[in-house]
């Protein structure tokens, strides 16, 4: 065999290791699992926080944590959303200290509250340990309050028992108010 | 106010079959290389190598795809490309020293390595969960301190090269301490997670250190004298430091404090230190290492010379496989299988190789963090960190950065015990990496709350 090919081949083993080495690297970056756990931008917290003991309410989170984070994807949690009309799949905060965060429903149901347990963790003095629950039957999406302190408020109606949730229509928890949407 | 997310991760078995089969090209590459370089035509044995070859990947991976499939997709290409080319570059010293091809060690090699890739497959069948194992933490213990005190007894024991590492069972020899190595890292994880809260309890803060209390340092003494009694028994400062780290390490990881590290470390210093006072083979050993080409050591032994010679002629690029005198230098396929390729891939090569190994170390530490349990935490960092560990030591040794003490490269070197331990690692790691990613099956609604209520006539 010629000088030429030993060359060809001594090189292109090399060439072949690093490319192997690339395309492990490149199978590593979208290789993701386990928990991810954001952590709010605490100026973004403070902000929102003079802003809201300013104008004493709890409406107005002014210039709030537009900095928000990645939010994380939505599930894809598919083909209930025929059924019932409620196609609901995501749970939007629109107001409160943690506006623009998002997080998927899951149909066994989806906490919220000061415990580091539920799936949205407030961090507000106004919401209890386990304030509310939004959970998925026949189609349609219901709130339930935990037995908190301070109640949940749909459209400005306490819950007392179950109540359905449509798109769009508001619940509010302590300072935050937060949305279905699709 | 932070939110907790998982990711749903993706099985990834189709890459790694992908993976694999390009692992296993670049092996018959390598192969051809060497044939063409040496006889200059293309092996004949090609296709009956490389099809033998493929298929034993092909079967783990098989096997895993059966019984671990949300296992890290990574580790099997990057252990499979490895033992093809540690197989490469064995046959091409075998080429060299004029041994042909039955009575050369690449074919042991081989065979060795499919008996490894059968106990492996075994493994990942047999242990279901890896949890399994903690059951077994104190049988581990006296079995790992079983394993490294054998070569010591009389009969069984051989000493090779001034290390008495070895035992001899009729026509075979086995270096116990490298299955020591992951049943000794099953003992610590469940040790540790036994008594992790104990050995981290505060102690008293000097200069910036938590020290821990005195009576909690009784665990790490008898590491310590248990590593020490192996250098000066067995003579071999490689196992001892693998040990001794391995302890270290996994205490660090149990419980988060610095001061661990720095008793270990300061442990092992005075220990090495007066080993090197009282005996004259570790003096030899750091003459070799502090003075390699002073008339003295060349007189000793001119093995870390003739290495450091090779690889300088390698150079960037390399000779080309097949083409340097990598067989010059004695254990050229075991404890110098790194100047080896140094010489002839060059440094480009070689770092290619070392980049493959510090990334089946990240995936075992990636796993130890995904793991939800304590022990295959522990033990997913332990293994990982006793690779790492294994090839600083041999890449250290060789290079001059450490003494030179005589311990395998993971998959690239030739010995049976080798391949087999290493390949049980990556399929313990495999078994753990599947049970960290695999999600969570959804709660379902509690069966109390979904049952229907009823009447019940008595």
């Amino acid at each position: 065999m010629s000088e030429l090919t030993l060359t060809i081949l001594r090189l292109g083993l090399l060439v072949a290791l690093w490319l192997f080495v690339f395309a492990i690297v490149g199978v590593l970056r979208g290789d993701l699992y386990g928990q991810r756990v954001t952590h709010r931008v605490a100026r973004g917290r403070r902000a929102a926080r003079a802003a809201g003991a300013a104008t004493g309410g709890a409406a107005a989170a002014v210039g709030g944590p537009a900095s928000a984070p990645p939010e994380p994807a939505p599930a894809r949690t598919g083909w209930f959303g025929g059924r019932g009309g409620s196609t609901a799949r995501k749970l939007v905060v629109t107001d409160g200290p943690l506006t623009g965060t998002s997080l998927p429903l899951r149909a066994q149901g989806t906490l919220i509250g000061r415990s580091p347990e539920s799936a949205l963790v407030l961090d507000d003095d106004y919401a209890s340990g386990r304030h509310a629950r939004i959970y998925q039957d026949n189609g349609r999406w219901y709130v339930e309050d935990l037995g908190s302190t301070n109640g949940t408020f749909v459209d400005n109606q306490r819950v007392t028992g179950p109540r359905p949730l449509d798109l769009g229509s508001s619940l509010r928890i302590g300072r935050t108010v937060v949305e279905l949407q699709r | 106010m932070t939110i907790v997310s998982r990711f749903r991760p993706t099985r990834g078995r189709n890459v790694e079959l992908l993976l694999v089969v390009a692992a296993t090209a670049i092996a018959l590459l390598a192969y051809i290389n060497v044939g063409a370089a040496t006889h200059g035509e293309v092996p004949s044995s090609l296709l009956v190598l490389g099809g033998g070859f493929l298929g034993i990947a092909l079967v783990f991976h098989l096997v895993l795809r059966w019984r671990a499939s949300y296992a890290d997709p990574i580790l099997l290409p990057i252990a499979t490309l490895l033992n093809g080319l540690g197989l490469v570059m064995i046959h091409r010293l075998d080429l060299a020293h004029g041994r042909t091809i039955a009575s050369g060690m690449a074919v042991r090699q081989l065979l060795w390595s499919a008996i490894a890739v059968a106990l492996a497959v075994a493994a990942i069948i047999i242990i279901r969960d890896h949890r399994v194992l903690r059951r077994y933490t104190f049988t581990a213990g006296l079995l790992g301190f079983v394993l490294l005190v054998l070569p010591l007894v009389p009969g069984i024991g051989k000493e090779t090269n001034g290390s008495r590492i070895w035992i001899g069972l009729g026509p075979f020899t086995f270096q116990p301490g490298e299955v020591a190595k992951i049943i000794l890292a099953v003992f610590f994880a469940g040790y540790f997670v036994q008594t992790r809260d104990a050995l981290s309890v505060a102690g008293r803060r000097i200069l910036g250190l938590t020290l821990p209390r005195g009576r909690d340092l009784g665990p790490i003494m008898v590491a310590w004298m248990a590593s020490v009694g192996v250098l000066v028994l067995e003579r071999d400062l490689g196992s001892s430091l693998l040990f001794f780290g391995l302890f270290v390490a996994m205490l660090y990881v149990a419980t988060e404090r610095t001061s661990w590290i720095v008793i270990g470390l300061s442990l092992f210093a005075a220990g090495a230190y007066t080993a090197y006072l009282m005996f004259s083979h570790v003096q030899t050993r750091v003459l070799l290492w502090l003075d390699t080409f002073s008339p003295d050591a060349l007189k000793a032994s001119d093995q870390l010379a003739k290495g450091l010679m090779g690889m300088a002629a390698g150079g960037m690029v390399g000779t080309g496989l097949g083409r340097g005198r990598p067989d010059i230098t004695y254990f050229a396929e075991s404890d110098f299988i790194v100047p080896s390729f140094g010489e002839e891939l060059g440094m480009v090569g070689l770092f290619a190789l070392l980049i493959l190994y510090v990334l089946v170390v990240e995936r075992g530490l990636r796993t130890a963090i995904g793991a939800r349990d304590g022990f295959g935490k522990l033990l997913a960092a332990g293994l990982a960190f006793s690779v790492a560990l294994q090839c600083f030591v041999v890449g250290g040794g060789v290079t001059r950065v450490i003494p030179l003490t005589g311990l395998t490269m993971p998959f690239l070197s030739q010995g049976g015990s080798s391949l087999l331990a290493n390949w049980v690692i990556v399929a313990i790691l495999l078994r753990i990496s599947d049970h960290a990613r695999r999600p969570l099956p959804d709660p379902g609604p509690s069966a109390i709350g979904g049952a229907e209520t009823q009447v019940v006539r008595l």
